[in-house]
């Protein structure tokens, strides 16, 4: 029970993880380069969240300030490559990791400046709740979270698969110069990822704000977790960054639990360095040659 | 020049176009007329792509206009271009490999609404090219080359244009399958009404298929004539088809004196 105990946070760990993972993975695929202000989005999705839902603030209920929360965070992702990176289009990819890296600083320091920097937490109606399945005790947290989870993760795949515009983002990431040939607007289209990963972001901010409490600089050091998890899936892959992100996210408490202390903090990047030398493409990779 | 259209389909003057600081193409005229097959001879850069791109949006001219049913199109994105009525079968194919033979034919139908008129359209494309209907639910990556240039013509058709640029299409292909595919190019041509501007370096194939050849050499047209009257030249035959001009006499005495190209 203690295992299926530990597996469950850590799921709903992952599920987090695997979250921040996708943004990364659908800005690589859109632009194909880094997008290193994820974390930061997320910790702006989550202050935003606060700002909706918290008592003090504008005291909404949990859905409407989390869909606010999204809005807001899409509006922010697509104005964002819409006026700044679309500047460097076609630069280096270089050029935009330097970019997105400023852009996190310039984030941290603006939700620093507005929200201050103590940690706050996000107020839900489930806070402290438990769910009790036989001697297994799930916080309702939890498995709000996987919920979540699952269900956002079913509509991005549905959308991509089934619907005109996803078919069109898959289409300008594997080609975007036919892509360009065939009349897809790639521009507008690689703007329209930018919004969706800011709705991501800001979905799983809110998400972890439940759980716990946010500070600006908690987008850092979780989002490089989120980027290792995404490596470890296969940057490039969708599928591949939840389950990079469920890994990461199962492997920390079982780590903390059984190996000596501290070696949560550094199993992560234990697994992606495993991966990168067993599996340099990552677990899912999509591996394709041209053929002449 | 013996055989010119009143008006033509597309009409591109003194174009001059630059590829990064190279440039590319130096004051380019040539004329498409409606319902006609005409194609581009020349060498590795010569700027044959270069000219394919200005056409269909990807590139924007130096100097130099372009006209398309009479407007002006120059420095119009593909987007617009593709909805007017030209689409751009790249060279070297470009399928998208990880999207399946009907999405990358639904990507071609991007700028359509019509469904119904679409899902007609994928049937005729698969009645041109049945392998495709067989490989319907397939990446396109796993496709042969073949049938990867079959899936890049179809997927050009399927915007409904009224001029295709067809970028190289017998490149890395067998002769078979080269024969194959400027069969159905050519019904295309006559059954759907699809006006082609067809960019070779395969001349025998090129000429034998289009009605009109234009030379560009270095960014510049050195020569234009009917198909025919480019099959019959000297320079064509000997430059471009690769046949010595006088194959009677005693080639080794002939070939004492390298033939230098007329326009030089």
């Amino acid at each position: 029970m203690d295992i299926l105990q530990l597996l469950v946070s850590g799921i709903a760990n992952g599920c987090i993880y695997g979250l921040l993972a996708l943004g990364f993975v659908l800005i690589y695929k859109a632009s194909e380069a880094v997008n290193f202000a994820q974390g930061d989005m997320l910790m702006l999705g989550a202050f935003l969240g606060i700002a909706f839902i918290n008592t003090g603030n504008a005291d909404l209920p949990f859905l409407i300030g989390l869909t606010l929360s999204a809005l807001v965070m899409g509006i922010f992702g697509y104005l964002l490559d819409r006026f700044v990176l679309r500047g460097i289009f076609g630069q280096p990819q270089f050029a935009m990791v330097i970019l997105t890296i400023a852009l996190g600083f310039l984030i941290r320091f603006a939700a620093g400046a507005i929200w201050g920097h103590d940690p706050v937490s996000l107020q839900t109606p489930f806070a402290g709740r438990t769910l009790e399945l036989g001697s297994l005790i799930v916080p309702v947290v939890d498995a709000v979270i996987i919920l979540a989870t699952v269900a956002l993760t079913t509509t991005l795949y549905f959308f991509f698969a089934h619907t005109r515009l996803g078919v069109a983002m898959q289409a300008s990431s594997q080609n975007q110069m036919a892509a360009y040939y065939m009349g897809i607007p790639v521009k507008r289209v690689n703007s329209i990822v930018w919004a969706l990963s800011g709705v991501v972001a800001a979905i799983a901010g809110v998400l972890f704000a439940a759980k716990g409490a946010v500070e600006p600089s908690v987008g850092l050091l979780f989002g490089i977790k989120a980027f290792a998890a995404a490596v470890i899936g296969g940057l490039g892959s969708l599928p591949g960054a939840l389950a990079g992100g469920l890994l990461v996210g199962i492997v920390e408490p079982f780590a903390a639990r059984y190996l000596p202390a501290g070696s949560s903090q550094i199993a992560p990047y234990v697994l992606m360095l495993l991966v990168l030398i067993l599996r340099p493409g990552g677990l899912f990779a999509q591996i394709s040659q041209k053929k002449v | 020049m013996t055989v010119r259209a009143i008006s033509a389909l597309l009409d591109v003057r003194n174009l001059e176009t630059f590829y990064g600081p190279v440039m590319a193409l130096r004051g380019v005229s040539i004329e498409v007329p409606e319902g006609s097959i005409v194609t581009i001879l020349g060498a590795n850069g010569a700027g044959k792509t270069t000219l394919m791109k200005t056409v269909s949006g990807a590139l924007a001219p130096h100097k130099g206009n372009i006209q398309f049913r009479g407007q002006r199109i120059d420095g119009l994105e593909p987007d617009v271009l593709v909805k007017r009525g030209i689409a751009h079968v790249p060279e070297g194919r470009e399928v998208f490999p990880f999207l399946s033979v009907a999405e990358n034919l639904m990507m071609g139908a991007y700028t359509r609404r019509d469904r119904t008129e679409i899902s007609r359209d994928i049937d005729m494309v698969y009645d041109y090219f049945p392998i495709l209907r067989e490989r319907r639910q397939q990446n396109a990556g796993t496709l042969s080359g073949g049938q990867q240039q079959m899936l890049a013509i179809g997927r050009g058709l399927m915007s409904r244009p009224s001029l295709m640029l067809l970028d190289e299409p017998s490149l890395g292909l067998s002769p078979l399958l080269v024969q194959e595919i400027f069969a159905i190019v050519r019904r295309l041509n006559q059954e759907q009404g699809v006006t082609i501007l067809l960019v070779e370096q395969n001349a025998h194939v090129a000429l034998q298929t289009a009605d009109y050849g234009y030379v560009l050499e270095t960014g510049r047209i050195v020569m234009a004539g009917s198909a025919e009257k480019l099959l019959n030249s000297d320079d064509i035959r000997e430059f471009y088809l690769g046949q010595s001009a006088d194959q009677d006499s005693d080639a080794r005495a002939d070939k004492r004196w390298k033939r230098k190209k007329t326009w030089r």
